[in-house]
């Protein structure tokens, strides 16, 4: 046991700048990747959260349901095949056209695979605010989008932060998959090493270890910002209001 | 005087339930109209069609004498003159008090952040909110939230303000005090369109009352013929169950 601790810790000591670099990767990709994806998800999400009206004409109405067919195509694939499958099945197939480092493909595979589940996330967050707030929006007059941008998508990405922060999370951890096209992430570097000196076991603890204390410490993180969001701005008496009988 | 709305054959059915069955409707300036009759025969779905927050089927709705379910109207200009207080509030919730009352003008009616935060003051103040500028609306009462709410619609200057049922989700304690303000505002002459169950209020304050009936108008009236003098059996019958209770 004793010998075993020993042995991780030397690890890790003569190995710092390599699992050092593989952390920067891996935390450039997980982060970039967080962010573009929660863009395309508030894109996806909110276009396919657009109903069909009764006022709509043809044209409109045609348009809406397409872009609701492409994105739920999109959605299905993406979240219906591995990740890993699709690093290797993008990297190749786009690499004549972008002719890419594997770092890039990695950020571009990490943000579309979280954009599919920021899409689902974001459009949960949309339907769970009421929509009496929708209606009194349209009611002074706003536009579908106005509704959209001014009352709805501010409540939708506050209700659905915890799930938002979860998938940074998730990629922290699943964007060392990425190694299957040679990113040089914590992952693929601590394989390197293990390989190297043939103890994978110790090499693995050490490699653990830090995506532990990267998920650990942004989980951390993404709580505290959670509760300053749902904090009051100012202290004002809270009253509750029991549904009561109407008064004749 | 010339009507603000006229409504003329109105039919509006979800699925197979006829909901409003050939509707004549017509609101002159500075009338305040009670809606009232039971649960189910209609009266929110016709104050939606108004504004058009429902489509209706068949039917006109003139606006100073145009016609806005047809041709290209623009739907949401329409829709600030006539605003509208909802059972349930409806405040943003992302949004501070001021702010709701803000959001409208300055991002619809495209007023001056001064000039929207001046008339957001003065309604405030008028609905005795003006204390609570920066509250959110979580942090408020039901009464709270519904004089809020009339602020925000007042500010956006509607011709014509509608009320759903707007005292139905307080507390007995808080109804007087939103009463009150939409007391003073039938006696400043703004017209109004108010679905309520509040029979006093409907008695003391409505120029005209409209007992709707499985989606018709089956009688309609001064308070005094309606309340003391009812023709139509359906109206006696439901006004008894009022008075019993
Ligand atoms: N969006 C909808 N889809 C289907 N049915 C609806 C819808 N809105 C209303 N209805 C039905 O239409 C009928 C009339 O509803 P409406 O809300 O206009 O009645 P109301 O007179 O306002 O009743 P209440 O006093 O209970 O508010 C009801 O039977 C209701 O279930
Ligand atoms: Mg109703």
């Amino acid at each position: 046991m004793a010998a075993f601790v020993e042995k991780v810790l030397e690890i890790a000591q003569r190995y710092w700048p390599l699992f050092w670099a593989g952390t920067k990767v891996t935390l450039l990709i997980s982060l970039t990747g967080t962010i573009i994806g929660l863009a395309i998800g508030l894109l996806v999400g909110s276009v396919r959260a657009v109903k069909v009206e009764p006022r709509d004409g043809l044209g409109t109405r045609v348009v809406k349901q397409l872009i609701h067919a492409l994105t739920s195509i999109y959605i299905e694939v993406f979240r219906g095949t591995p990740m890993i499958v699709q690093s290797v099945f993008l990297y190749y197939l786009l690499k004549p056209v972008f002719n890419w480092k594997p770092t890039v493909a990695g950020i571009f595979i990490v943000s579309v695979n979280t954009g599919a589940y920021m899409a689902e996330i974001i459009r949960a967050g949309i339907q769970s605010v009421d929509q009496g707030q929708t209606e009194a929006a349209r009611s002074i007059g706003m536009t579908p989008m106005q509704t959209m941008f001014l009352v709805v998508l501010p409540q939708a990405i506050k209700n659905s932060f915890p799930a938002i922060g979860n998938e940074f999370v998730v990629n922290i951890k699943d964007s060392s998959v990425l190694s299957a096209i040679s990113v040089t992430d914590l992952y693929f570097q601590s394989i390197g090493v293990a390989g190297s000196i043939f103890l994978f076991t110790q090499t693995m603890t050490v490699t653990a270890s830090i995506y532990l204390v990267l998920t650990f410490t942004t989980t951390r993180i993404l709580g505290l910002i959670e509760k300053r969001m749902g904090r009051p701005r100012s202290s004002f008496p809270a009253s509750q209001t029991v549904p009561g009988n109407p008064t004749f | 005087m010339e009507n603000i709305i006229e409504i003329r054959g109105l039919k509006k059915h979800f699925d197979k339930l006829e909901v409003l069955n050939d509707i004549q409707f017509s609101v002159a300036p500075g009338e305040v109209i009670c809606l009232i009759g039971a649960s189910g025969s209609g009266k929110s779905t016709l104050l939606r069609c108004v504004n058009l927050l429902e489509t209706p089927d068949a039917g006109e709705i003139l606006v100073h004498g145009q016609n806005i379910l047809q041709g290209r109207m623009d739907v949401n200009q329409y829709r600030t003159k006539v605003g509208m207080v909802f059972q349930s509030f409806n405040l943003f919730a992302n949004m501070d008090v001021l702010k709701n009352c803000m959001v409208g003008q300055t991002h619809v009616l495209h007023r001056s952040k001064e000039e929207a935060r001046e008339k957001a003051l003065y309604f405030l103040q008028k609905v005795g909110m003006k204390d609570f500028l920066l509250a959110s609306p979580a942090q408020l009462s039901g009464g709270q939230k519904q004089r809020v709410a009339i602020a925000r619609a007042l500010c956006m200057d509607p011709e014509v303000l509608l009320f759903d049922e707007p005292t139905s989700a307080l507390d007995p304690e808080m109804v007087g005090g939103v009463l009150e303000v939409m007391k003073d505002l039938a006696r400043e002459g703004l017209t109004m369109i108010v679905v309520t169950h509040e029979m006093g209020f409907a008695r003391e304050v409505s120029t005209r009352v409209v007992f709707m009936d499985k989606g018709v108008i089956a009688e309609e009236g001064s308070p005094e013929e309606i309340f003391q003098n009812p023709q139509n059996p359906r109206t006696r019958e439901f006004l008894s169950r009022y008075i019993q209770s």
